[in-house]
């Protein structure tokens, strides 16, 4: 039961030093220069758990972004995990896209890359964090989505997937039959780190440069892509104003409980 | 822009907290659009959903009962509220930001081809770009900024609401209401995805009814770990729960989790103890009643965010407000 797998990953600024983001009071935007790119965390046990299914089954793993060009090394990191090839979408008509933009390019992407039984990703983004990708590109592929899937296992020959998907307070089983698109959640698996003999393999790999022209042979205009392929627009970015004043209160620890649980009964919180 | 479509999310008849609570924010905008709210609901028996939903502010329910929906089924869910849509044509669709309605409302926009906006934490009417439109404000960067997004053209315009963020409203039960019966109109090709069984593994919902929460971050561990916070919740008379550090150590469950990535919640008093306050752990508790803030270093920026705080040693702290709680029993 081979099953050709495509990993959809996406290259973030470090989430580790986004309180390093600050906002441009006139002009309104953001600045995160300095701020390194890195694979988008959940992604990593997107791709583990493709070479995971590969492994058992055998088949191909191919990982896909959508990015400028330094997203390349995204793509680099995954083939150095294990994956087989890569697919950089990359042109300027896909800039300024919301999830709507680029889940139908991602969906050309993959269209015009070759038939895949299996589509991953991981549950959802650190930085725009919406979530919502993985199941527009499902709607854009005409495919049965599960997001938040915890575990993956096979059945009749790999045409069906059994799936644990996360809900408030435990968890739904899933059955879908492939191919399907599943988004997964971090507790699925422990990922691998590249090896040295992967990141030296990983250079011997292809990882091909699709622009809008390919795209737009696989059924979408340029219309559909980017900013102008997005229904919705930002308007504003403020800073959040969750300062309050703070009263400290001092002492030895025992003054400072009793001062605590008196206080909070004059504010009737007690 | 005018009338707003409520997907009321339920679970063997009991309606999901944010549905509520995104009702009374869609009767406050209705009151500026001078619009409809209406809401519907999905599953296999849950037409006494329906009367909670006309007292809560729907003026109009839809009911969708099926025998094959008594768990969450993305695909006939999908195309049951995409018909529902096309033939209501609200203005507006808001969906709770739950896992599930995190799952069907992408879908349900793009196979509409407008546009979603996840997670919001307001929502208000504002003139952008020379006339009203309805702002959706979502917190971008882990809680580091927020983000005002518009939806210019397309209809409907969608949101999912974060839940815990948004006020619920009181039931009256004058208000009157229409109930709608709807055919599901679904077939074996609308469960190319099926949800077989649905598997309980811990208790939800103990933080949404917390009046006081006390939740540890990694800094606890110093002060005795996780029993002294159960002792200081339950001296208290309250729920403990935890930041993202103290989750990821398998200290506090994931479903009692606070912050971005975890829950939203609003109690009467809020503890924060042993936690430095990063943005993506306040936006979780940012808007409780009261806040005390306990961290060993006075240079926290959590202080900047609490009421009341004390800097100092959590190992002595702590136990004396245990012992002191625990002696006035």
């Amino acid at each position: 039961m081979a099953l050709n797998i495509l990993v959809c990953i996406k290259q973030v600024p470090d989430p580790e030093q986004f309180d390093r983001i600050t906002l441009d009071p006139v002009t309104g935007s953001i600045n995160r220069a300095g701020i390194p790119p890195v694979s988008n965390p959940v992604d990593r046990h997107a791709v583990e758990e493709a070479l995971r299914i590969r492994e058992a089954f055998g088949g191909t793993v191919t990982v896909m972004t959508m990015g400028p060009p330094q997203a390349r090394k995204c793509l680099e990191d995954a083939l150095a995990m294990g994956a087989d090839r890569g697919v950089l979408l990359c042109d300027m008509t896909f800039a300024g896209a919301d999830t709507l933009a680029t889940a139908a390019v991602l969906a050309a992407g993959i269209r015009s890359a070759g038939d895949f039984d299996l589509v991953l990703c991981g549950n959802e983004s650190v930085d725009g964090a919406t979530g919502q990708v993985p199941a527009q590109l499902a709607e854009a592929l005409g495919r049965p989505r599960v997001t938040c899937a915890r575990k993956i296992e096979f059945a009749d020959g790999g045409n069906i997937a059994l799936v644990e998907r996360e809900i408030e307070g435990g968890f739904l089983r899933v059955e879908v039959r492939l191919p399907a698109v599943i988004a997964v959640v971090k507790r699925i698996n422990r990922y691998r780190l590249p090896t040295i003999f992967g990141i030296l393999e990983a250079g011997k790999k292809e990882i091909a440069e699709v622009g809008c022209a390919a795209c737009e042979c696989a059924d979408i205009t340029a219309e559909a892509m980017g900013l102008a392929g997005s229904p919705t627009r930002v308007a504003g970015i403020f800073q959040s104003h969750l300062k309050r004043h703070v009263e400290m209160i001092g002492g030895d620890p025992k003054e400072s409980a009793r001062g605590l649980i008196k206080k909070l009964r004059e504010m009737d919180a007690l | 822009m005018k009338d707003i479509l409520v997907w009321a999310e339920q679970r063997d008849g009991q309606l999901a907290g944010v549905t509520l609570e995104i009702l009374k924010k869609a009767m406050d905008l209705a009151v500026i659009l001078k619009g409809q709210v209406s809401a519907v609901v999905i599953g296999q028996e849950c037409r006494q959903c329906a009367a909670e939903l006309i007292a809560h502010g729907a003026g109009r329910v839809f009911v969708v009962e099926d025998s094959r929906l008594a768990l969450y089924q993305a695909d006939a869910c999908t195309k049951i509220l995409c018909r529902i849509i096309g033939e209501t044509r609200p203005d507006i669709v808001l969906m709770g930001g739950t896992s599930v309605g995190a799952d069907l409302a992408p879908a349900v926009a793009a196979r509409l081809g407008t546009g979603l906006t996840a997670h919001c934490t307001d929502l208000h009417i504002e003139a952008i770009d020379g006339r009203d439109q309805l702002v959706m404000v979502v917190p971008g960067w882990r809680g580091n900024m927020m983000v005002k997004i518009v939806c210019p053209e397309k209809r409907p315009v969608m949101a999912t609401i974060r839940p815990g963020v948004m006020e619920k409203g009181g039931a009256d039960p004058s208000r009157r209401g229409e109930i709608v019966a709807v055919s599901p109109d679904i077939d074996e090709k609308d469960f190319r995805a099926r949800t077989l069984e649905r598997v309980r593994e811990s208790e939800e919902g103990a933080l949404d009814q917390a009046k006081i929460i006390v939740s540890g971050g990694f800094g606890f561990y110093e002060a005795g770990g996780i029993s002294l916070l159960d002792r200081l919740a339950r001296a208290l008379g309250g729920v403990s729960a935890g930041s993202r550090p103290a989750c990821d150590a398998g200290w506090v469950p994931e479903t009692r989790m606070i912050g971005q990535s975890g829950r939203t919640v609003s109690p009467d008093l809020f503890i924060s103890i042993g936690a430095s306050g990063a943005p993506h752990y306040t936006t979780g508790f940012a808007k409780s009643k009261v806040i005390v803030a306990i961290d060993k270093n006075p240079k926290s920026p959590i202080f900047d965010i609490a009421d009341i705080g004390i800097a100092g040693d959590l190992r002595e702290i702590i136990p004396a407000l245990v012992e002191e709680l625990e002696s006035r029993r």
